[in-house]
């Protein structure tokens, strides 16, 4: 069998929930014609019809009120963001009203929203961001950001099939970098699990998305030189695994934080503290934050690969910390 | 004052009909004056009071014709809208005073309330953001072949934000079931209506996206209705959505902590010669269809409803800390 991409991947986790359940739709800007703009619903209109396969107005606000009024009234909205940075402007509509319905008046929402984030493609700074933050501090919304294709298809899956709002964030340079054999009968990725991708003694990268890859080439380049690391994939950013982050805390005693999103404010500091409060005693070593400089995301590559935390500085931090 | 003529008034039905009317409008009028001007004021109930006092004709005159299978959006100003609906004094009361049996089970206030099962979607606070709700709630419909409308309401100040022309666009672009009311009152909080657009009627921006549009009397329950027949017939056969801009007027601050100084004494006292509730009884009076004692006879009735649901919701208990966390997920 031939290896899936991660964007054919959640193409076909997408387009295999179509198939499974009528209730199933997508609704975005130029998706159905045009099949989106990194054609993750490619083909959709013609198998589906434009009653499942819907072209928008240029409207995010409208497309998330639009998406939660029809979660509210029994579909299950797979909604598309362009981009993730144009979430923004819909801002209002997810936090204040799709992720409070259950809290407030015990209303289901379920509903997927699909946004294209993350740098390293050039985009300059309004189509590299990570926005995750605001929507992992707000109670209600769930946010998952895969790191292979396996977990893309697995995990777009199971966040079609949850009762609660998701925020799916799919990262624009893992699209067609990374590819794998998938399984061709149906599975999920449940939600809220993160994954240990590689075992190790001595410290622990957490971490997800794009991030996952670099820990892992850094992890590999380091245990030529005896430095054992374990890399665990958070895989959902909220609500967070506690457990798998703990467990690999209190085994390797040093950890860093990394993430391609800006430092401050960042997932990390929410991580480090968990880990301050709950495994305090278990811990050799500072816990070290890796992340990007709190600049907006500039578009010269030279610039971009300055900002954009590498292989390279994450081996540095980790031999600093296996010293200390 | 004369009232938009109904043909057949003097029939059974229109007469059972005007009753009704009248009935809701008095309701929520004596529902809201109990809640602001007496249990707000005892403490009894906390946070804000936000009334649709003078407005009661908006939601009556349209709710009323609303199908079982329909939805609606209400706006704070709304509160006979979820009375129609089958939403009972007593859950309202128990809802404003933050107690377990109130509809959010004390997670939200006031008029922050709605019921899935009774087709009512709560307010949201930002608002006009119902306003692309409404278009999710018709798409749904449509999608499984249903004839259902969506009655959204929002005021003049939604018209300024962003939410209402993507959703009123949108609506439009994709010809979706709705009639929206809009109370025009003159004030969002204390802004005057010409500090928030240039221009005499909000039903003009609607008409320009490409919806039906039409501006009616809002403190005439019978030219709401009428409006909303039309509008209900128009977007149930597929025509696409409707926008009624009710003038009218809101006799009361934004909430119960505004006297409302910034309004015109002259301006207020214009508007109080067109109580809604007065128009009615005058008109049925003028046909001959009811008298004074009818309307002392419903005032009585609606009063000692209110009393009951008062006492039973004084006896509801509150919330129970420890579900403090529950209902943020389904599971995690």
């Amino acid at each position: 069998m031939p290896a899936t991409t991660y964007v054919e991947a959640i193409r076909q986790g997408l387009w295999e929930e179509m198939e499974r359940d009528e209730s199933v739709f997508v609704m975005g800007e130029d998706i159905a014609v045009y099949g989106g703009a990194f054609k993750v619903t490619k083909g959709m209109l013609e198998r589906f019809g434009e009653q499942r396969v819907i072209d928008t107005p240029l409207s995010e606000s409208a497309i998330v009120g639009a998406g939660t009024g029809a979660a509210i009234n029994g579909l299950r909205p797979v909604l598309e963001m362009q981009f993730a940075d144009f979430m923004a402007c819909g801002f209002d509509q997810i936090t204040n009203f799709a992720a409070k319905c259950r809290y407030r008046w015990g209303q289901a929402v379920p509903m997927v929203i699909r946004a294209p984030a993350g740098g390293n493609i050039h985009g300059g700074p309004f189509h590299s961001q990570n926005v995750e933050m605001p929507y992992v501090h707000t109670p209600g919304l769930k946010v998952v950001q895969p790191a292979t294709a396996y977990d893309a298809k697995g995990l777009i899956k199971a966040s079609i099939r949850d009762n609660d709002p998701v925020i799916f964030l799919e990262h624009k340079y893992l699209y067609r970098s990374v590819k794998e054999e998938l399984p061709a009968q149906d599975y999920t990725v449940p939600l809220s699990r993160a994954k240990v991708r590689r075992q190790g003694a001595d410290l622990s990268i957490i971490t997800y998305g794009w991030m996952v890859h670099v820990a892992l080439k850094a992890a590999g380049n380091l245990s030529g030189q005896g430095v054992s690391v374990e890399v665990v994939d958070l895989r959902t950013l909220a609500p967070l695994d506690r457990r798998t982050v703990l467990a690999s805390a209190r085994k390797t005693s040093k950890v860093i934080l990394l993430h391609e999103d800006t430092l401050t404010g960042g997932l990390g500091g929410e991580l480090a503290g968990i880990i301050a409060e709950h495994a305090f005693d278990y811990l050799d070593g500072p816990l070290v934050r890796v992340a990007a400089p709190d600049t907006p995301v500039p578009f010269s590559p030279i610039l971009e690969e300055a900002f954009l935390p590498g292989v390279k500085e994450v081996e540095e931090k980790a031999r600093w910390l296996h010293s200390f | 004052m004369s009232l938009t003529a109904v043909a057949h008034l003097r029939t059974e039905i229109d007469r059972d009909l005007c009753r009704r009317l009248l009935y809701y409008m008095l309701m929520m009028r004596e529902l809201e004056e109990r809640i602001e001007l007496k249990l707000y004021r005892q403490g009894k109930v906390v946070g804000g009071c936000y009334t649709g006092r003078g407005q009661e004709a908006i939601p009556v005159g349209s709710a009323i014709l609303s199908q079982p299978g329909d939805w609606l959006t209400p706006s704070h100003r709304d509160m006979a809208a979820l009375l129609i609906r089958g939403i009972t004094p007593k859950e309202i009361l128990a809802q404003y005073m933050g107690r377990a049996t109130g509809l959010t089970r004390g997670r939200d206030g006031n008029m922050h309330m709605g019921c899935a099962r009774r087709h009512c979607v709560p307010i949201i606070s930002s608002i006009g953001a119902s306003i692309p709700v409404a278009g999710g709630l018709a798409l749904a419909m449509r999608y499984r072949g249903e004839s259902g409308v969506v009655f959204n309401y929002s005021g003049d100040g939604a018209a300024s934000r962003g939410d209402w022309h993507e959703g009123l666009n949108m609506a439009a672009v994709m010809r979706l079931p709705i009639v929206y009311l809009c109370n025009n009152n003159l004030y969002a909080y204390s802004t005057p209506l010409d500090k928030q657009m240039v221009g005499h009627d909000i039903a003009d921006r609607a008409a320009a996206y490409g919806l039906a549009a039409e501006v009616v009397e809002g403190n005439d329950v019978l030219a709401v209705y009428d409006a909303t027949q039309r509008a209900v017939a128009h977007a149930r056969s597929g025509k696409g959505p409707y926008f009624i801009e009710c003038k009218t007027f809101r006799m009361s601050g934004h909430s119960a902590h505004d006297p409302a100084d910034y309004v015109p004494k002259s301006l207020r006292e214009r508007w109080s010669r067109k109580d809604p509730i007065l128009m009615l009884q005058k008109y049925l009076v003028d046909e001959h269809a009811a008298d004074e004692r009818d309307f002392v006879n419903l005032r009585q009735q609606v009063l000692a409803e209110i009393d009951q649901a008062v006492e039973w919701a004084l006896a509801q208990p509150f919330p129970d800390p420890s579900t403090l966390e529950e209902d943020v997920y389904e599971s995690v």
